[in-house]
């Protein structure tokens, strides 16, 4: 146990952090990835299993194509080469969330090898390298009865659902990182933030990290600044929201940074992480690690993708996250800034859509993240999940453009759209909400307000034309807002010049 | 190489088998002889000859994702030794850490 405590910023002026990541992902196929028992998520405790992903003797696993092909699809997004034959492992334990006593996995032959994820943290850009990307099968899950905490330690027994035992796993591990200085808590969530949004994008997750569809093993090592050389790393189980991810790297930062001042040595060690405190403490040691007796899978034949296959699901990628970031920006001229604001509140796709159904890219924007994230922030939704179409809303902004509603109407008609009132024109003719842009019901109030304002009057007419905004005021008023304030000024000065 | 009887019985326990002392006498010699006979194996084996897994030349043995029956809760767990809230119950995991 360390005695002193070191802040974040004292340790980054003598130590040099490296992190890693290793993302394990739930693929969504339907059947899991040996036999075709359901993977749907909260089914009746062991009421989706069988002898295969049971492990009864006798029972023999086959392989889910569409899964392989799922794993493909992540590592081409990930800028890997495809192995063109591999195989499959098993890895030996005495625990009980796998029944078999072995999980199958992938060793020394992963099916994607060596690739890249960019990454952006306040407009730098880092590139993640990816060290393996293979497939293997999820575990049991276990509740831990008696004792304190519900941890497995102290638990007098446990109790096995074997449901999600079998549902096909990827796990994505990084190459180690380095130089990102003080940014690299940053650089670790983003990372997260950019694999999730591209699994999102190739449809093969659901990455709900609340629901343990997506889960990270964070390592973290120190350097003294300078020495080249890297520390000794410890790797956080049970890491499992963006922010989570950050405050681990920041935590271990802080605590490795500690012991190594005070002349200590950081042990190579599971650390299971604590989302009330945002600490970290100890697990297994890693140097008691077990011998997994790893050999190849002899119920599985191997998997060799042949290039055609590998081509197809190649032509097959949907356009990735980073593509759709330059291309929006490059199009719709954004400042870094912009796009990350809506990437992050959700509106991307919405903006988009907004765009494609005739708006312009600002006015799109503009109401978006404006108005209708305020309002979506007001009953705590997402912005997409108001109950309004990006139709909807190009609509609105062609009514404004069109010069048939002022800003302040057409945030009316909003209100009558997302209160289920029907399209905007059908909510402008409900409403009665049109701009009155006709100049001779227009010149009627004009007149009844400069009648009403003589003194004001008089003063526009000798050429002191701002007080003209008394009478645009007070016919604005008497229309109740429908009125065009631009073209009332027009009309305004044109009769007292 | 030969694997003694003290060894097989504690494979046994690994593997959650209950052996008696008879079954153990009986079965120690007969899996010495097993590991003996795979031993020879090794004397074969040429330098340079990548080690065997798979023995049919086989790949790409895949299924449709489509799902197929599976157990009832009350099948699959049918031959558990023990069950607790509609789960496998088993015994203490960790022991005490010191």
């Amino acid at each position: 146990m360390t005695t002193v405590s070191v802040t974040y910023e004292e340790a980054l002026t003598r130590y040099e952090p490296v992190f890693g990541l290793e993302t394990h992902v739930e693929l969504g196929t339907r059947t899991k990835m040996f036999c075709g028992c359901l993977t749907t998520f909260g089914g009746e405790p062991n009421s989706q299993v069988c002898p295969v992903c049971l492990g009864l003797p006798g029972s023999l696993p086959v392989m889910n194509r569409i899964a392989i092909e799922y794993t493909i699809k992540i590592g081409l997004a990930l800028n890997c080469s495809i192995a063109s034959w591999c195989r499959f492992a098993r890895k030996n334990y005495f625990y009980p969330d796998m029944p078999k006593n072995f999980q199958i996995s992938q060793y020394d032959e992963p099916l994607c090898l060596d690739g890249y994820l960019d990454v952006s943290v306040n407009g730098q850009t880092v590139r993640v390298g990816i060290e393996r990307v293979h497939l293997e099968e999820d575990t049991g899950k276990s509740l831990h009865i008696g004792g304190a905490t519900g941890r497995i330690q102290g638990a007098e027994y446990s109790l096995v659902d074997y449901n999600r035992a079998g549902i096909p796993l990827v796990e994505i591990v990084t190459k180690p990182v380095p130089g990102t200085g003080s940014l690299a808590p940053e650089v670790a969530r983003a990372y997260v933030t950019e694999l999730r949004d591209v699994l999102r994008s190739l449809g093969v997750s659901d990455v709900r990290m609340e629901e343990g569809s997506l889960r990270c093993d964070v390592n973290t090592s120190l350097s003294p600044l300078g020495s080249g050389a890297w520390g000794t790393r410890t790797e956080t189980k049970n890491v499992n929201s963006l922010r989570s991810v950050e405050r681990a790297v920041h935590s271990e930062i802080e605590r490795q940074a500690a012991v190594l001042d005070e002349g200590g040595r950081v042990i190579q060690e599971t650390r299971h992480f604590h989302e009330e405190s945002g600490e970290t403490t100890s697990g297994r040691s890693k140097e008691e690690a077990q011998d997994y007796r790893y050999f190849p899978e002899p119920d599985l034949v191997p998997v060799a993708p042949d290039a055609a296959w590998v081509d197809a699901i190649r032509t097959s990628l949907p356009e990735l996250p980073s593509a759709r970031r330059a291309r929006l920006i490059a199009a719709w001229s954004l400042s870094d800034l912009e796009f990350e604001s809506m990437r992050n509140g959700g509106a991307l796709d919405v903006v988009e859509a907004t765009v494609v159904a005739g708006a312009s890219p600002r006015d799109a924007q503009k109401w978006w993240m404006g108005e209708l994230a305020r309002r979506a922030n007001d009953s705590g939704v997402e912005v997409s999940a108001l109950p309004i179409t990006p139709a909807d809303v190009a609509r609105v902004s062609a009514l404004v453009s069109a010069g048939t509603l002022n800003d302040r109407l057409a945030r009316e008609v909003l209100d009558g759209v997302l209160a289920g009132e029907g399209t905007p024109d059908q909510v402008v003719e409900k409403r009665g909400l049109a701009v009155v842009s006709d100049d001779s019901a227009l010149l009627a109030a004009i007149d009844e307000a400069i009648t009403a304002n003589p003194e004001v009057a008089e003063k526009v007419r000798s050429g002191k034309v701002a007080a003209s905004g008394v009478i645009v005021g007070a016919v604005v008023r008497a229309t109740r807002g429908q009125a065009d304030a631009a073209r009332v000024r027009e009309l305004v000065l044109e009769r007292l010049s | 190489m030969s694997i003694t009887r003290d060894e097989v019985a504690h494979l046994a326990r690994l593997s959650r088998l209950a052996l008696s002392d008879e079954e153990l006498d009986h079965l120690a010699p007969q899996l010495n002889q097993i590991i003996s006979a795979v031993a020879q194996v090794q004397e074969v084996a040429a330098e340079g000859i990548p080690p065997t897994s798979h023995a049919t030349g086989l790949a790409n043995v895949f299924r449709d994702d489509e799902p197929v029956p599976c157990l009832t809760p009350e099948q699959a767990l049918s031959g558990a030794p023990a069950v607790e809230m509609q789960r496998f119950k088993v015994p203490r995991i960790l022991v005490e850490e010191g």
